[in-house]
């Protein structure tokens, strides 16, 4: 007989990994991803390729070469998924050197500078892609059409986004009749980066997410929700913001509530802080949109929000047992 | 269906022998009753190397209110009185008794026939209360908490229900589900007795519905008495917890420790308990022998044993086919909370409600990762902490974080480690967090009353 | 021009206004603290071990003016800095400074992976007080060094390290300050602080079994088994006791004879730091024993 092992209990363990959760996240990645590769073709194969190779290779280079870590966590699958929701974050036209400098940015100084996975305060791919958006507006703006499936000389044009920017700034509600139909945008025949542009396949993945307890509902619904009830509200004071369908459906919205804040390392711990953080990115990404000089402020309202977890993860905590004693309780 | 209102986890059942008849193991060639069977001051030896004893004689007696006596389950010669190495995997005092034919004590009544409370009219709080004590009854579910001191309110404490566990959470344990098939009009009884002893007019028995056979048969044992109901409840650990399953069966809440159920006007007592504060009372049997589940994948044959106390393990697992080659892991109780045993050689005692063999592959923990701060485990946690940060503050020493943050509320259910995904010991650290604040809590009590 | 006065004029007056700000803050928010502390504070090592009980060496400074103002500085020692440090204390507090033999900690267990067994495995976070909450720990013996390295992690000097061949706890001596930290995170209680000795001399009994001699013997080839054998050598000096089948020398009475140490049929006493030992016949203190 092998020598018998002794161990505090539990004895047994559900079965979940860190691989099963990030490759789960993957998965569902997986519909909006080949409806990238439908509208956009070659330019989101090279795109997608690019950011996930060059971000697995970083990490591994500054695990073995800077950390000298003996184990190389690459396969853990949180670098696949940063690499993949940098991919998606990124217009298909974008040159590869831009590409692998987010995705060196990404890894390099927005994770492993904090000591690797779960110790990163900002959601990496996040940090890469604002990184690019700041140092190179002009490539990073030029958002080709769906249906455009070349890498280079692709067609380009206005995305929704920068229409609805247009219309508040002109004052002119008028501009907005150029916005492509609700169901186009649903679907992503639309312009935009490459994982944006599909809602229905977004929130489809999400769903799946759901479905395998891999996140909870409280931050997609709570930022959609949020997100909803203002423009609605600004639709209805004045026509010149748009309708809330379009609003929801535009962008980076899906993306960034379904897989971008839910990132398990950088949102808070607790069901209420989790609900305090949907909001307020809700909040931040209305008005960064609607009044701020960038026409998408999805990442930005993420980024700040993030730097919050830690304060939100301090005040907030779970409601204990026996705090609130049941209603026929006596004493 | 009705639960707990927060976390919990739901494991592999397992339940491998589930529906397997109980059956009477052996009796053992040398039995070893430990003083320490119970939670409290240990019980005083009050026998000699010599002394013959047969079942039922006294071995140790209670030393003190919360503590409790011991019997011996076998008839025989005391042949030392040593130290041994009891179920918590520590060396402590211990009867040794060689057996020799098997001879009861002639108060024992040994028929297996129905006696019920209205044939005993005579039977007052107070005197059941008396039988319950000197029969050394504990916690069967595995607390070993003196009965007694359950049944005897504090002053200003005035209980409302009796709340029977019959909802055997842990994955693989199937004794109290065979004792119910088998002794359903027994239990009853040991309920009403309860509910008599600490004057209350309202019992309940919450049961699984992954026991839907029990569920049925207690319903209709229980139709003539109007005063019990069957509760079943939705599958979910730690149900069987104290604090979890007087939420879910009358929904209240016991508040943080040091707040006990009394508080919130429950008594809860585990079905083998009740089985056996029938047997006391009714029977006259002090505690000698209890349902014990022998299982685990790799063994041949899982079984439902009824066994004396003191019966060494490895007389149970031969009994259940042997101990399989590839065994990695011994675990006294169920998985989620039982205790690694270091040896076979290891004694029953009254808590064990089971003995879990469990394989190499299985035994192993898989590799620790970092945090991921997926908060899994603040969703699994019954108790409404944050296991993440308590396991943290633990093993950084921050203890008086530790303790605002409510360390000693946890139950140590293992329901975070169970769950997370990177495999980090968070209970270990808990534990060790949670036994150093439990101490410094008790010096600062002790020098403000000095 | 004009450009440049309006940059100049308001980060001026930024700075102004914010260094107004920060004057009457630390005017109003002031604690007042007696300067002593920090006079005190300044000759302590600054290791922050917490050996004297207190919080860090700026605790024990707080304390040491405390203490002195009651007259005292009896009850205080800092162990790492030794007499040297305590005397500097004593002098800018206008006293006289308690003398205090210097400790060392020493690791009351022999029970390496070949005298005792590891029988089971433990799989857990590594802690030794974790892994002594499974109740025997991997051996046999439920005093023995558990080899987790509980006391390395807490010890700033370096100074206890656990021997991955042996699985024991090893003090190097030129290193331990003797200010019991890990004396106090050992579970088990095996780490007792001895005086250093002179020449750091000492003799000591290795072993903190307290099981009856048969069990004791099973669980480790050098248990102390508490036969007396030790105790009735030393009924000169009476420096060894016996307590719960182990015995004990006190540092004290010892007279670093080293008899015990050849008495032993355990080898559980070892002596320290002694030169090897001469041919037999040429030992005085043996002739002096017999006399």
């Amino acid at each position: 007989m092998n020598r018998l092992i002794v161990s505090l209990s539990p004895h047994v363990h559900s079965g979940d990994s860190v691989q099963k959760n990030m490759y789960g996240v993957c998965i569902a990645l997986v519909p909006a991803m080949i409806a990238s590769l439908y509208f956009f073709g070659l330019g989101a194969a090279v795109v997608m390729l690019t950011s996930v190779v060059s971000c697995v290779l970083f990490e591994w280079a500054v695990t073995r070469f800077i950390l000298r870590r003996e184990k190389v966590t690459v396969w853990d699958g949180s670098a696949i998924l940063t690499g993949i929701l940098l991919g998606f974050n990124l217009p298909s036209t974008l040159p590869v050197w831009i590409i692998v400098i987010g995705a060196m940015v990404a890894i390099c100084i927005g994770k492993m500078t904090f000591g690797g996975l779960g110790q990163n305060p900002f959601n990496p791919a996040l940090v890469g892609r604002v990184f690019l958006l700041i140092s190179f507006p002009a490539q990073m703006t030029i958002w080709p059409v769906s249906g455009s499936v070349a890498y280079v000389d692709a067609e380009t044009a206005a995305t929704p986004l920068s229409i609805m920017q247009n219309a508040i700034t002109e004052g002119d509600s008028g501009i907005l009749s150029q916005l492509p139909d609700s169901l186009d945008m649903l679907v992503g025949r639309t312009g935009g980066s490459l994982g944006e542009v599909s809602a229905i396949l977004l929130l489809l993945g999400c769903a799946f997410m759901l479905v395998r307890k891999i996140i909870t509902w409280h931050i997609p619904v709570s930022i959609l929700g949020t997100v909803a009830v203002l423009s609605a509200v600004l639709h209805v004071a004045d026509p010149v913001y748009a309708s809330p369908v379009a609003v929801l459906c535009s962008g980076g919205l899906m993306l960034g509530a379904c897989f971008m804040a839910t990132d398990y390392v950088t949102s808070p711990m607790v069901p209420k802080g989790q609900l305090i953080y949907g909001v307020s990115i809700g909040i931040l990404t209305v008005v960064i949109r609607n009044w701020g000089s960038y026409p998408e402020g999805m990442s930005f309202a993420i980024l700040i929000m993030n730097a919050f977890t830690p304060l939100i993860n301090t005040y907030c905590k779970p409601k204990r047992f026996g705090e609130k004693p049941g209603k026929e309780a006596a004493k | 269906m009705k639960t707990f209102s927060m976390g919990g986890v739901h494991p592999e059942e397992n339940k491998l022998s589930a529906g397997c008849p109980i059956r009477q193991a052996a009796l053992p060639k040398q039995a070893v009753f430990s003083m320490f069977q119970h939670i409290g001051a240990p019980a005083v030896p009050v026998v000699k190397k010599g002394d013959v004893v047969k079942v039922g004689t006294l071995l140790g007696e209670a030393n003190g209110f919360v503590s409790a006596p011991i019997y011996s389950s076998v008839s025989g010669k005391v042949s030392k009185v040593d130290v041994a190495l009891d179920a918590s995997d520590t060396r402590r005092m211990a009867v040794y008794v060689d057996v020799e034919g098997d001879e009861w004590e002639d108060s024992i009544d040994r028929s297996t026939d129905l006696v019920k409370l209205s044939d005993r009219p005579e039977l007052d709080s107070k005197a059941i209360i008396d039988k319950v004590k000197a029969a050394g009854i504990v916690g069967m579910g595995g607390a070993t908490f003196p009965c007694h001191v359950k049944l005897c309110p504090p002053p200003g404490q005035k209980a409302e229900c009796v709340i029977i566990n019959a909802v055997e959470c842990e994955p693989y344990l199937t004794a109290d589900h065979s004792l119910m098939l088998e002794h359903a009009a027994e239990i009853l009884v040991g309920v009403k007795l309860i509910m008599k002893a600490v004057n209350v007019q309202k019992g309940y028995i919450g049961i699984e519905n992954n026991k839907p056979d029990a569920i049925r048969l207690m319903k209709e044992t229980a139709a003539e008495y109007p005063d019990i109901e069957i509760v079943p409840l939705k599958v979910q650990y730690p149900q069987g917890g104290e604090k979890q399953l007087i939420d879910a069966v009358i929904g209240r809440q016991v508040p943080a420790p040091p707040a006990i159920p009394i508080n919130v006007g429950a008594v809860v007592q585990n079905v083998g308990t009740a089985f056996a504060i029938y047997e006391a009372v009714m029977k006259n049997k002090p505690l000698i022998s209890r349902v014990i589940t022998v299982t685990g994948k790799s063994l041949k044959n899982p079984s439902n044993l009824m066994a004396r106390l003191g019966t060494p393990f490895s007389q149970l697992i031969d009994e259940c086919g042997g101990l399989p080659a590839d065994t990695g892991k011994i675990i006294g109780g169920g998985p989620m909370m039982g205790k690694a045993l270091i040896s076979t050689d290891i004694p029953m005692t009254k808590g064990s409600s089971g003995l879990l063999i469990m394989n190499d592959k299985e035994a192993r923990r898989a590799k620790v990762e970092p945090c991921i701060r997926c908060a899994k485990c603040v969703g699994a946690c019954p108790m409404g902490l944050e296991p993440y940060l308590l396991s943290t503050l633990s093993s950084q020493h921050v203890w008086d974080r530790a303790e605002a943050e409510g360390i000693t509320s946890c139950i140590e259910c293992g329901s975070c480690a169970f769950t997370c995904p990177s495999h980090r010991p968070l209970l270990d650290n808990i534990r060790l967090g949670k036994t150093t604040v439990m101490g410094i809590i008790r010096s600062r009590a002790a020098a403000a009353k000095s | 021009m004009n450009v440049i006065l309006i940059a100049v004029c308001v980060l001026g007056g930024i700075g102004l206004i914010s260094a107004a700000v920060l004057f009457i803050a630390s005017k109003k928010f002031a604690v007042w603290e007696d300067p002593r502390i920090k006079e005190v504070n300044e000759v302590l090592p600054q290791a922050n071990c917490g050996g004297c009980g207190y919080p860090g060496c700026a605790g024990f400074a707080g304390a040491c003016v405390k203490a002195a103002e009651d007259g005292s500085l009896s009850d205080l020692n800092c162990a790492p800095g030794g007499q040297a440090v305590m005397e500097k204390v004593a002098a800018i507090l206008g006293l006289q400074a308690s003398a205090a033999a210097p400790k060392v900690a020493v690791v009351r267990c022999q029970g390496t992976c070949d005298v005792r067994p590891h029988g089971v495995e433990f799989d857990g976070a590594h802690s030794c007080r974790i892994q002594n909450m499974t109740g025997m720990g991997e051996t046999l013996c439920q005093y023995g060094c558990l080899g987790e390295g509980d006391c390395a992690a807490v010890c700033l000097f370096g100074a206890i390290t656990v021997n991955p061949a042996t699985r024991i706890a090893e003090v190097d001596e030129s290193k331990c300050t003797g200010c019991g930290a890990c004396a106090k995170t050992c579970p088990r209680g095996i780490i007792e602080l001895r005086p250093q000795g002179p020449k750091g001399r000492k003799v000591v009994v290795l072993c903190n079994n307290k099981d009856k001699g048969a069990l004791a013997t099973k669980e480790c080839k050098v248990s102390c088994i508490g036969c007396g054998k030790c105790v009735k050598t030393c009924d000169k000096f009476e420096a060894i006791t016996l307590g719960t089948n182990l015995a004990h020398i006190d540092p004290d009475k010892c007279k670093l004879c080293r008899k015990c140490e050849e008495a032993c049929p355990r080898g559980a006493i070892k002596a320290f730091n002694f030169p090897p030992r001469k041919p037999k016949v040429e030992e005085p203190v043996k002739e002096e024993g017999k006399a």
